[in-house]
């Protein structure tokens, strides 16, 4: 079978939402290797027929609850220690927006 | 950008708003939506995180099976239907409010769909349709560090807690509202205040909108009048009283059909309400980010509640809102008219609570829609943001019952409690506003006031007892207000009859 497409704006538009940068390069190569992984799923969307239900899960449970009972947190410490940077016990990120 | 705004007035006779609310509501319950960490408001910063609401490697998310009760109970309060099968998805997005980098929320299997809700607006009612309530999770809360104003523009970093992140929410989406322009800001209101009542009602939020329990965005189009072309919409974010829902939308009409009548078009946006100025700037325009890639969330198993589950929450339900206004208008013996200025002003639950606490209907009414509504208006805030409680307006009304101090003492007593004085109790002791008992003193301003007004006096004893009137107000203001006029009226009348 014929395989997607998926242009190269494509993969820079999907890049920019991911918030990966991709060299002009990446993106060329990119922009053929993703319509070869996209062929496989439709393999198994031709497979799969009108009978077949869709998953969300890849074992059919439903209903997997937990009571409303509080469990112990992590001491703020133990939080914040793979943080690169904190301050106050608050994470510390970089500048969200710039000035405008 | 400077913005040419067309009266109210105006535009309504030109366009048509239409609004589209979404309403979260914050559950109020012991733990967040995914995760065993508990939700108290007000702890030390990241206190309440664990693997899972952090977004550990490995951490495995499981559903608070209370937040699904109630958010099926939401959704057959308002009429919906609850699905037999519902998923959560993730919405992406990098922002650090969520570490995750998503939201876990649902996107097109939501727990309740297609119901709606009666609002009422000067005797009249309106279907409000509902699209869907969803369950979904609070983000974490940033503060913005070295910007000159606390914003984010300018800021050089922010802080993150994320106590808040993983908090159940329920999005209450509404379809789009249609109704005559004139009306649009009260219906809007109305239905911000009646969903509020309705949830509160359950017992499954505080759905106080001062502290963000309850927090609605405003959609606004408008489209010509006899067109069937929708507008552009703008998003008005968090608007957080009553009051702001109807001049945000106010306003967006006026801003929208200044921009249409210079042959502009719409920015489709993202807008802030301001309190202080009643009027919204823009926050940020849609764009590519805004593609969320929503997709069925693989570490949740759906939730598929039975229809016998169902059916006995349905039994939990309280009364209908509509069937329990009509039950408290009869217990109450209000007037229609009565009954809607109380629903109107949003002090409906305010007054059941007064009541409750101990008042008659009436005083409970006086007290809310007249005194208290003046100063709310003054102050520019709701009426259940005033910094009194039902219960101490009970207990103001008891002073009066007891007659330690008059209507018009009364009035003080509040301006004392609303100023943060302390007690009503603290408030008459601390202003000394207890009228006088004393009989010595008031038979004392009494007399004086006959020797000062002889003529008066002679009228009375001719049998003209109108005429008490004057000499009750001559005692009164000797006694700089602070006596029971009925008392003084009585003493005259015996040392005259």
């Amino acid at each position: 079978m014929s395989e997607p497409r998926i242009s190269r704006d494509d993969v820079a538009h999907l890049a920019g939402l991911a918030r990966i940068d991709l060299s002009e390069a990446e993106l060329d190569r990119l922009g053929a290797e993703l319509p070869s992984i996209l062929g496989y799923v439709a393999e198994v969307q031709a497979v799969a027929g009108d009978d077949v239900e869709a998953m969300s899960h890849p074992i059919p449970v439903r209903n997997v609850f937990r009571p409303d009972v509080p469990t112990p947190s992590l001491a703020p410490a133990d939080a914040l220690a793979g943080a690169p940077a904190s301050e106050d016990d608050k994470f510390l990120v970089p500048q969200i927006l710039g000035e405008d | 950008m400077t913005e040419t705004l067309v009266p109210l007035d105006e535009a309504l006779d030109r366009y048509d708003p239409v609004m589209g609310l979404e309403v979260h509501v914050e559950l109020n319950t012991a733990t967040k939506m995914f995760c065993g960490c508990s939700t108290t408001f007000g702890a030390p910063p990241n206190t309440q995180v664990c693997p899972v609401c952090l977004a550990l490697p490995g951490a495995l998310p499981v559903v608070n099976e209370k937040a699904v009760e109630s958010a099926i109970r939401i959704g057959l309060a308002l009429n919906c239907e609850i699905a037999e099968l519902s998923r959560f998805a993730r919405k992406n997005y990098f922002y650090p409010d969520m570490p995750k980098n998503f939201q876990t929320s649902q996107y097109d299997e939501p727990i309740a769909f297609d119901g709606y809700l009666d609002i009422e607006v000067d005797g009249e009612t309106y279907r409000i349709e509902i699209e869907r309530a969803h369950m979904e999770e609070d983000t974490g809360k940033a503060t913005h560090v070295g910007g000159s104003t606390g914003r984010i523009h300018g800021a050089d970093h922010s802080l993150i807690d994320y106590n808040r992140a993983g908090i159940p929410l329920i999005e209450i989406v509404t379809r789009t509202i249609e109704v005559p322009g004139e009306k649009a800001a009260a219906v809007a209101r109305a239905y911000v205040s009646t969903l509020r009542d309705l949830v509160g009602g359950l017992g499954v939020s505080d759905v106080r909108m001062d502290q963000g329990s309850l927090r609605a965005d405003v959609n606004l189009s408008l489209k010509p009048k006899g067109s069937d072309v929708l507008g552009t919409r703008s998003e008005t974010k968090n608007v957080n009283s009553f009051r702001s829902v109807e001049r945000a939308v106010k306003f967006e009409i006026t801003r929208h059909a200044g921009i249409l009548d210079a042959g502009g078009s719409v920015l489709q946006e993202t807008r802030h309400f301001h309190e202080d100025t009643g009027t919204t700037s823009s926050g940020r325009e849609k764009s590519d980010a805004d593609d969320y890639r929503y997709f069925p969330e693989p570490d949740l198993a759906p939730v598929a509640p039975s229809r016998e589950w169902v059916e006995e929450l349905r039994t939990t339900l309280p009364e209908p809102p509509a069937v329990r206004r009509a039950r408290l208008q009869g217990e109450w013996g209000f007037s229609d008219l009565d009954m809607r200025d109380t629903v109107g002003a949003g002090a409906l639950e305010l007054v059941v609570a007064t009541i409750e606490a101990g008042t008659t209907p009436q005083a409970a009414k006086k007290w809310w829609l007249g005194e208290l509504a003046r100063r709310a208006n003054e102050t520019g805030v709701d009426l259940d943001a005033l910094p009194i409680t039902p219960q101490v307006v009970a207990q103001i009304q008891g002073l009066i019952d007891a007659g330690r101090v008059n209507d018009k003492l009364a009035r003080q007593v509040f301006d004392g409690v609303l100023a943060g004085e302390g007690t009503p109790d603290e408030v008459v002791a601390g202003r000394g506003l207890e009228v006088v008992s004393d009989e010595g003193a008031l038979g004392a301003a009494v007399d004086q006031a006959i020797a000062d007004n002889p003529d008066v006096a002679q009228k009375i004893r001719d049998g003209k007892v109108a005429a008490a009137g004057a000499l009750i107000g001559a005692v009164m203001k000797q006694m700089r207000g602070q006596a029971d006029a009925a008392r003084v009226r009585e003493l005259v009348l015996e040392k005259l009859g």
